[in-house]
């Protein structure tokens, strides 16, 4: 759409703006320089730390900006296993393929109900649950720990699991049923007079429609809850084997902190960044409009 | 529609009902009543205490210091990323050559937005763990820059004096790329021709960001301001990872100091209950005040 709007653009005559070459010429070597400027400074940090995770100690302590001698995998192979990054992915994704899901099919179908039936107290409902979003989450946090203790479900995946999908639900909720309310209602109509039960409709018909919101909103919530610290730091004290990818790198700091073993934390930093580096890459695009869709709810 | 409709209804509203109600409502109502009690969790019966706990937040410094911070944060981080995100998002997409092709981007668009928008996938603790390396005083990048130009190396996260700044600028680094990439998005949105004829008028390039584009990217600019604040009210996780609110509390914050009360060496609950009440209301009031100076009528082009 933006090419054929340049396009039109450029169809214009563009006489009038002619006096104004040279400045021009200056304003876009400036405005080069500062572009660069700030993409050199996200990225040098994260080239540095991919630098350094293959550095032994001595060279990351002696020369920050040195070059290593050679590329020492065994860092990446020690965080892995050692200080157990690998198995931190894996929880994560455990308790986030549950998260998701759970977050997907519970906010769809409260969604749906909102956009699509009339009933008694739907508005208030409805407002219950958006509201949500307005409280910071450290409210929750004392009351929360007793709750999911209390529960007897301290220190477990199902925990984790049953609070994040309970606090992605206002979001997801109020995303998704602005997006049900777009959808056609012929094609709704049309599926019922043909015998199609209200299950059915919205399995088979309503979903399938809303799949570019259903995705924009999935990734939405992957990336809070991939990348959620305080839940897990709250609820899932103790039992270090369960601890999911943000403890661990947490807890390799601490230790590198004692052990002075940097390569093994800037190799498990990398870890963790590689696959969303990769994942970003692939769809970036679908990525930053989900996420900005999100904040412009 | 009518008949049959209300199994649908329950089915599909009850588990997210149970689930919502259970931990997200209940903890938040509880919250409240927690606060006015004096409760350390070892019995299950707390000391009803009223109002005691807020009468103590008011004369306790170490809050003071945290809220001060966050009010620092909150008066700088909103307004240097969204003004940092604004200014790259012109440049990427209206910065190009315009006798040619109007308003146009400049070469390479795709790829800065790429890179900038990058940090925003990354977990704050990834982010927080490596600037706290990046800042480190004798193997740092910053550090190893600094001395190789023969310039003073500084403690940065170890001095008390920097700490606090060096974190707020990890903050407005993570941040900017997300919002070049949303204003991007809303620059987008308006109409060429409103460029072509404020062109075909000889408006300087200033003049037609001043003028136009920022006017018209009211709403979003308000709707990034929120979320900022918000952040800038929070910013735990950057400060537990990066300085553990030090030294000396310089660079602590109020979500920290209610993490700590609660889940420390002292487990004050009412106490903790407390200050999550007042970052309650706090974030209430920035949310509201925004969008009473926001709110006008909404732009549609049409």
């Amino acid at each position: 759409m933006t090419t054929v709007q340049q396009r039109t653009a450029a169809d214009a005559p563009a006489t009038t703006a002619r006096p104004l070459r040279r400045d021009r010429g200056v304003a876009n070597v400036f405005s080069h320089t500062v572009l660069v400027v700030w993409a050199a400074l996200t990225i040098l940090p994260l080239a540095w730390m991919f630098v350094s995770s293959v550095k032994d100690n001595n060279e990351i302590l002696t020369d920050p900006w040195g070059l290593p001698a050679a590329l020492r995998f065994d860092n990446w192979v020690r965080a892995f296993n050692e200080a157990q990054i690998g198995r931190y992915l894996l929880n994560s994704l455990v308790v986030v393929t549950g998260s998701l899901t759970l977050t997907m099919l519970l906010g769809a179908s409260a969604a749906y109900v909102f956009a699509r039936y009339s009933f008694r107290g739907r508005q208030l409902l409805y407002y219950l649950f958006v509201g949500g979003m307005m409280f910071p989450v450290f409210l929750a946090l004392v009351p929360l720990f007793f709750v999911v203790r209390n529960a007897g479900l301290f220190g477990t995946w199902t925990g984790l699991i049953l609070v994040y999908a309970a606090y992605s639900l206002p979001f997801t909720v109020f995303f998704l049923t602005a997006f049900f309310r777009t959808l056609p209602t012929s094609v709704a109509e049309a599926a019922l007079m043909d015998g199609c039960g209200h299950f059915g409709l919205f399995f088979r018909v309503m979903l399938p429609m809303a799949r570019p919101g259903l995705i924009s909103v999935a990734i939405f919530n992957f990336l809070t809850q991939w990348n959620q610290f305080l839940l897990p730091q709250v609820l899932m004290q103790g039992d270090e084997s369960k601890w999911v990818l943000a403890q661990g790198l947490a807890a390799l700091a601490v230790n590198q902190g004692y052990a002075g073993d940097y390569s093994q934390l800037f190799a498990g930093l990398t870890i963790a960044v590689l696959p969303v580096l990769v994942v970003y890459a692939i769809f970036q695009r679908r990525i930053q409009s989900g996420l900005t869709a999100g904040q412009l709810k | 529609m009518k008949q049959g409709k209300y199994p649908l209804i329950i089915t599909f509203l009850v588990p997210p009902l149970l689930l919502y109600g259970v931990f997200v409502l209940s903890p938040y109502a509880q919250a409240f009543q927690i606060s006015t009690t004096e409760w350390l969790g070892y019995s299950p019966d707390a000391e009803f205490v009223g109002l005691e706990q807020f009468r103590r937040l008011l004369h306790d410094g170490y809050v003071w210091n945290a809220l001060k911070n966050n009010a620092i944060l909150l008066a700088i981080v909103p307004v240097v990323t969204i003004g940092l995100g604004l200014f790259f998002a012109a440049m990427l997409n209206m910065g190009g050559r315009r006798g040619r092709a109007g308003v146009a981007g400049v070469r390479g668009t795709s790829v800065y937005r790429l890179v900038y928008f990058f940090p925003q996938v990354l977990s704050v603790v990834i982010i927080a763990l490596l600037w706290k390396e990046v800042y480190h005083p004798n193997s740092g990048l910053l550090n190893g820059a600094l001395s190789a130009v023969g310039l003073p190396t500084p403690a940065w996260l170890g001095d008390p004096r920097t700490a606090f700044w060096c974190v707020l600028a990890v903050m407005v680094w993570s941040n900017v790329g997300f919002y070049v990439v949303l204003f991007g998005a809303a620059m987008q949105a308006i109409p060429r021709d409103i460029y072509e004829a404020v062109l075909l008028d000889g408006a300087s390039r200033w003049t037609t960001m001043r003028r136009i584009t920022i006017p018209l990217l009211r709403d979003t600019v308000q709707v990034a301001w929120i979320y900022l604040a918000i952040a800038a009210l929070d910013a735990f996780i950057l400060v537990q990872q990066m300085t553990k609110g030090g030294p000396n509390f310089s660079s602590d914050v109020i979500g920290l100091r209610m993490y700590d009360t609660a889940f420390g060496a002292e487990t004050k609950f009412g106490y903790a209950s407390a200050m999550g009440v007042v970052l309650f209301f706090l974030t209430l009031s920035v949310a509201i005040v925004a969008l009473r100076i926001g709110r006008r009528e909404r732009i549609e082009y049409s």
